[in-house]
């Protein structure tokens, strides 16, 4: 073993491991982020086929083949090894991405466009599943007793660093294809949103690279060679009830309250600062941008901690935090981006309208942008498509879109907001993997822990934007009543994290 | 404390039917609310993942009940699953 890590030194260990999964975390992301320019190319809404096999993408993808991909990349990963198994996820990340960004529009080949897209997409879901739990296994085989929190707490900031990378990548592309604003991000909707997609394969390339210079887990390696290796790690891990009641204690005791958690800081902020606080696009993502650079080492200080003073309260103490502090931290966020009572300067308001005659028709849009100042600082645009008709008929006015951008004070005050949530999900995440690879055997350990944390976070996270907006659908009068869904989830999971979860660190993980 | 964690095994285990039954309830009344197949598929998937998570949420429950957290392993070498 010590030969192992002398020509693997920890390091380039983390490196290795957190390079590949910090792309796979991008290449998930970015499908997620431009969804509204993939339903355009891919699945119209004037095709009911079409929209169904959109819904399927979104859901399927994230919620059903995550966990699946966790069991049948699991199981390899005890069987065979965790560097072969989590190649193989990072190839078929990266391929499949980089095949979105070829894949023909529909306006082009038609229902094959959604069809293939909907398939890669799953490609995609099943990876994702299956490469979490080998690195995290990877780098914690690697990593002495005593610091396996802090190494380990690397690989848990690619999940957020992912997030970064491809908000970055996005907002780059979109304002760099032309050097009229308005002009790039036509060109960004029309094919420069394949950019992002085909960029991928560079990155897989280097990762590739990089992984496959690795060694084996010295513990996977010794337990092959002892032929000690499990022959049935799904049986293995969910039949026996000694190993069954850890997976659900595991999910119900820490893993589902971190990931209702996770996605309230990074994805249902992102929701509420666009649909609540309608906040601009541009603005949104830096906020979110400046928010996860100033949280990111928190992962590490939190992972390193959890060495010193055991996972679980730290855990569950940024679940509590988290419970507590939401309502008021959202209700900030509205208050900031308010204008509510405000009058708008009307000598600063400025209305720029421009035609786009529709060819062969008997109409024009008009495109009408009103911009307001607000004594407050904030400018709202209010953007507006009217039909212009060539004859008698009146003009037909569309649906307004209104967006505001902050002022710096209110921006920074915003970014803090932001930055406050993501805090606790460093807590709740920084020592997630160390909790997890310290509750498993060896032989079994990359399906055991996979599954939880993709139920947990696929399932229990990954819906929190989705359950949250639809009850604000549902109770529209109260603009925080989407919270509730992550406080209830996490409340719970506290309350059993607090009953039966262990805070004792393992110091043997080589069993 | 082990009289508590086994107490609250039955508060877990009829947690798991009641959450159930509030998902499924709720998932009828917005399909009858809005019969297109977004919402249809949307809530039937919802249904699906939830069905195999509250059967565990009563698996947990019954060996909370069971006495079965009583006592934690302290090592994941303890786990006998051979």
């Amino acid at each position: 073993m010590k030969s192992l890590q002398t020509r693997n030194p920890i390091w380039q260990v983390i490196g290795a491991s957190s390079v590949g999964t910090l792309i796979e975390w991008y290449d998930f992301y970015i499908f997620g982020s431009l969804a509204p320019i993939i339903a355009a190319q891919f699945f119209p809404k004037t095709d009911p086929t079409a929209a169904l096999l959109a819904t399927l993408a979104t859901f399927a993808a994230g919620f059903i083949v995550r966990p699946f991909g966790a069991l049948v990349f699991g199981r390899l990963g005890d069987m065979i090894g965790r560097k072969y198994t989590f190649l193989l996820t990072l190839i078929l990340m990266g391929g499949s991405t980089f095949l979105i960004g070829l894949v023909p529009g529909y306006a082009s080949i038609g229902f094959a466009a959604p069809i293939i897209v909907l398939l890669l997409r799953l490609i995609q879901g099943l990876a994702l599943g299956g490469e979490y739990g080998g690195a995290a296994t990877y780098v914690a085989e690697h990593a002495p007793a005593g610091k396996r929190g802090y190494y380990t707490s690397w690989i848990q900031t690619t999940a957020t660093l992912g997030l970064l990378l491809s908000l970055g990548i996005i907002l780059s592309t979109r304002s760099h294809l032309d050097a009229d604003a308005g002009l790039s991000v036509q060109k960004f909707e029309e094919w420069g949103w394949r950019i992002p997609f085909l960029l991928s394969i560079v990155l897989l390339g280097v990762s590739v690279y990089i992984r496959l210079r690795m060694k084996e887990s010295p513990l996977f390696t010794a337990l092959k060679a002892s032929g000690k290796t499990s022959s049935n790690p799904i049986r293995e891990s969910f039949a026996h009830r000694s190993n069954l009641k850890m997976v659900l204690l595991a999910l119900f005791g820490m893993v589902m309250g971190q990931g209702v958690v996770w996605y309230t800081g990074q994805f249902y902020a992102q929701t509420f600062l666009e649909n609540a606080c309608r906040i601009d696009f541009g603005q949104t993502r830096t906020i979110l941008i400046w928010s996860i650079m100033l949280a990111t080492p928190f992962f590490i200080l939190f992972g390193w901690l959890s060495d010193h003073i055991g996972r679980k309260w730290i855990m569950l103490a940024g679940m509590l935090l988290a419970i507590v502090s939401y309502r008021p931290v959202y209700q900030a966020m509205l208050n900031t981006a308010s204008t509510q009572g405000l009058t708008a300067d009307p000598s600063l308001e400025r209305v720029d309208r421009s035609m786009s005659p529709a060819q062969g028709q008997d109409w024009s849009l008009v495109h009408v942008t009103t911009h307001r100042a607000f004594p407050n600082g904030i400018v709202e645009k209010e953007v507006r498509k009217d039909t212009l008709y060539h004859d008698e008929r009146p003009v037909l006015s569309g649906a307004p879109k209104v967006s505001r951008e902050l002022p710096s004070d209110k921006y920074r005050w915003m970014v803090m907001l932001v930055f406050i949530q993501i805090l606790f999900v460093t807590m709740v995440y920084g020592p997630i993997a160390a909790f997890l690879v310290e509750m498993f055997p060896t032989r079994i350990r990359y399906t055991s822990m996979s599954l939880p944390y993709h139920v947990g976070n696929g399932v229990f996270g990954g819906l929190t934007p989705f359950i949250a907006v639809l009850l604000t659908t549902m109770n529209a009068h109260d603009p925080l009543v989407g919270l509730w869904y992550p406080i209830c989830v996490a409340g719970i999971c506290l309350a059993i994290g607090t009953l039966y979860v262990s805070n004792k660190i393992d110091p043997n993980v080589n069993d | 404390m082990n009289l508590l964690k086994r107490a609250a095994g039955i508060f877990w285990m009829a947690l798991a039917p009641t959450s159930l039954w509030f998902l499924i309830s709720t998932a009828l009344q917005e399909v009858a609310k809005k019969p297109v197949m977004d919402t249809k598929i949307q809530w039937s998937v919802f249904c699906l993942v939830f069905i195999p998570i509250s059967v565990g949420l009563f698996l947990f429950g019954w060996y909370a009940w069971k006495g079965e957290y009583d006592e934690l392993p302290k090592s994941s070498g303890e786990l006998d699953v051979d």
